[in-house]
């Protein structure tokens, strides 16, 4: 993560067009927001819509510890479970002191509680960075979990503390019982979270927190103290989780100690870093690709972690900038122009890794199915594979191996052919 | 309240040395290659149910040996084709990848043996009672686990301090590029000692499984303790992770088989309130905060000494 431009290097002297494209970006993004839907307006995509803009928000904050100031957490989750607690407490109290808060300003009170957190324990965790901080943050996540079924009275034991969103005092009419009504909710909470978390990082805190990720020793000899800087973004960071943790409590209506879980931690690092951390937008397609995967999957097959698993090492193995690293790696040849003279052994290569990944599925479903003790087969591109016959096996074999050697030829040939383009792009000046 | 404090000490004693067998390969790790072994309690739990499942076919004491070599060869593939690949990207690209290994290897042991424990039991042999103190049986097979995990103990320090090869191991964990240049395949020996750190883990998930229970979520049950510990002894200190090991086993084990809560020691002062945090605190007992002492005591080396125990490094 050393060669992380987090949308740094394009500040002064651009022409007119470039800050028109930025501009736009966001807006389409805004635009999509409202009209998405009104296209997929079923029940199930409004769902899924909701619980995107949720990890969203939760993978950005995130990504304010681990992108900007190179801060491994393991339990971010913490600060979604306590913001999540308090927008439900919060929530409780209006409805029986008639306070006249309404629903919209709810996940304020989430960003507070994950804030007040973050900035009680934070100051002794970002005392160091690195390895440490990651193994601090993961007792500090046990530490938090195991307690929240001790503490009964505040955080409801086993079965979470619940609410009622539909009670608050309305806002331009809306009661927020439909699930299109906190949809938007989520997507305003999403776009304003978004800006604002965006804007940090063109502050001169966002500035610093990448020096501190990339050189603290420095940072300290211009006369800045890491460890307070460390300390200002873990706070930014656990307001904006805490946020994301209101918005789930209103969506579910229900806060639990799941919340606040391992399980939690690990989605967002996973959707954070598979998504890229070393561009503003990477978090974004983590959390939509790993919340969609998420929802997809498990209709699909009952081992769908271990896919994660099998995706999660991959990226951090082949392409450790995720898939905002690979798109962005693309975008000089685009410029240039040689982009296309690759595309043909991009295709040739595809093939094959197909074929293995068709190979590793196959292999991971007949033994799973097997296992479990329900036989049924394993429909894949539309031809069944009966779990116990050896013929699946012995394809899944075929699969594997050949599709693993072949792949690594065709993939020495993408390079090969990504060595030409990027001369040619590097001869026309568009890569340094 | 003798029998207590004997059976709890013997037993927090056997924790700890459990402990310290996992620990210790943690530590020789991370102080060699500058990773923390995210997966190293899954090489735990692959040494149980690996133990398990040789130990229906061939019988425990093949299994004794076998597994952990097992073990050891999955961790040597790991850091070849994996970790040595990604060391490059810098360290939080290794913790990751042993990040996600810990994760997809809860998930294959999930689905090959299932979520809910296996019958893995203590060998015939060793299942006795081997003495009885206060009308308890204190069981052989505890003795053998507390044996070989200080017969372990013994022989690792005498090989990192006596032998040419610790002494080789030890050289490379300071000066890597000097140890290079003498002719040591630098590349290898961090290789073996990962293999190795692995095979104690392995040793250790055969030893205990018959004594814990083995099932697909005591990776991650006991990967946070472990993190306790090496943070709490100091990162990289051999000595440390010793002592934090048995002071954890020892801490955590009596505040199991304690039963008393505040509200019990000053009952009559009961300031009897509504519900609230403070009755919480009031009325939880020992045992039941027992899972959240270790966490509590890291926090409390963190604001007093936050190299830890006897750590050096101020990271």
């Amino acid at each position: 993560m050393s060669a992380t431009t987090t949308s740094a290097s394009k500040v002064a002297d651009k022409p007119a067009g470039d800050a028109l494209r930025f501009y736009g970006v966001w807006l389409v993004g805004i635009a999509a927001l409202i009209v998405l839907p009104m296209i997929f307006s079923s029940g199930g995509s409004l769902t899924s819509f909701s619980l995107i803009g949720i990890a969203i928000v939760f993978a950005l904050s995130y990504n304010i510890l681990l992108g900007q100031t190179g801060l491994l957490s393991f339990g971010h989750a913490v600060h979604y479970g306590l913001g999540g607690f308090a927008a439900c407490h919060v929530m409780n109290a209006v409805v029986s002191h008639g306070w006249p808060i309404p629903l919209p300003f709810i996940p304020l009170f989430g960003g507070l509680g994950g804030l007040a957190f973050a900035m009680i324990i934070g100051w002794v965790m970002t005392k160091r960075a690195g390895t440490v901080f990651s193994m601090i943050s993961l007792g500090i996540a046990e530490l938090v979990a195991s307690s929240s079924l001790i503490l009964r009275s505040v955080f409801g034991g086993e079965s979470g503390v619940s609410t009622d969103r539909t009670a608050l005092p309305k806002m331009f009419g809306w009661t927020f019982g439909p699930q299109l009504q906190v949809y938007y909710l989520i997507a305003f909470w999403l776009v304003i979270s978004a800006i604002a978390m965006y804007a940090l990082t063109r502050t001169p805190l966002g500035r610093i927190s990448n020096a501190v990720r990339d050189n603290p020793e420095r940072v300290q000899f211009i006369g800045y103290d890491p460890h307070v800087v460390r300390y200002i973004a873990f706070c930014f960071a656990g307001f904006f989780a805490g946020v994301a943790g209101g918005l789930a409590a209103i969506n579910f209506e229900i806060a639990n100690s799941a919340y606040l879980g391992a399980i939690q931690s690990g989605l967002v690092l996973f959707s954070t870093f598979i998504g890229g951390v070393a561009f503003f937008f990477g978090p974004i397609l983590g959390a939509i690709l790993v919340t969609y995967l998420q929802l997809g999957l498990t209709s699909v097959t009952g081992v769908w972690q271990l896919y994660f698993g099998i995706i999660f090492i991959g990226i951090v193995m082949l392409s450790p900038g995720g898939i905002a690293g690979l798109v962005m790696m693309h975008r000089p040849l685009a410029r240039a122009g040689t982009l296309p003279t690759l595309i043909p052994s991009y295709l040739v290569a595809a093939v094959p890794t197909l074929a293995l990944a068709c190979g590793v599925i196959l292999t991971i479903e007949s033994i799973a199915r097997t296992h479990s003790g329900q036989g049924s087969p394993i429909n894949l591109f539309g031809v069944a594979f009966n779990p116990a016959s050896p013929v699946t096996w012995a394809s899944a074999a075929v699969l594997i191996f050949g599709g693993f050697f072949v792949a690594r030829l065709s993939w020495r040939r993408v390079a090969d052919a990504w060595d030409r383009a990027a001369t040619v792009a590097r001869d026309r000046g568009y890569l340094a | 309240m003798l029998e207590l404090i004997v059976i709890s000490t013997l037993n927090g004693l056997l924790f700890g040395m459990l402990l310290f067998l996992l620990s210790s390969g943690l530590t020789v790790i991370f102080s060699m290659m500058g990773v923390l072994n995210f997966a190293h309690a899954s090489f735990y739990m692959l040494g149980a149910f690996f133990g398990f499942q040789l130990t229906k076919w061939i019988g425990f004491w093949p299994a004794l040996l076998l597994a952990p070599l097992l073990v050891g060869a999955i961790g040597m593939a790991v850091e070849r084709y994996g970790l040595r690949n990604t060391h490059k990207h810098g360290h939080v690209a290794e913790l990751l990848l042993t990040f996600g290994l810990a994760f997809a290897i809860e998930e294959i042991v999930a689905m090959m043996w299932g979520r809910s424990p296996v019958d893995y039991r203590v060998p015939a042999l060793l299942d006795f009672p081997a003495f009885t103190i206060f009308s308890t049986n204190y069981p052989a097979y505890k003795i053998f686990m507390l044996a070989v995990s200080i017969l372990i103990f013994i022989v690792l320090l005498m090989v990192l301090k006596r032998t040419r090869v610790g002494l080789i191991v030890q050289a490379a964990l300071t000066h890597p590029h000097m140890v290079g240049h003498l002719g040591h395949n630098v590349g290898r020996i961090f290789m073996l000692v990962f293999g190795v750190g692995s095979a104690l883990a392995g040793i250790a998930g055969v030893i205990a499984g018959p004594a814990l229970v083995t099932q697909s979520d005591m990776a991650a049950a006991l990967g946070p303790i472990l993190f306790v510990v090496i943070v709490f002894g100091g990162l990289g200190s051999l000595p440390g992770a010793f002592i934090a090991s048995l002071v954890i086993g020892l801490v955590q084990t009596f505040a199991v088989a304690l039963n008393g809560s505040l509200a019990s020691a000053f009952g009559p002062l009961d300031p009897s309130m509504g519900p609230s945090v403070l009755t919480d605190i009031w009325n939880v007992t020992i045992a039941q905060v027992a899972p959240i002492v270790p966490y509590l005591l890291l926090v409390i080396i963190l604001i007093v000494r936050p190299m830890g125990l006897m750590g050096t490094r101020e990271t």
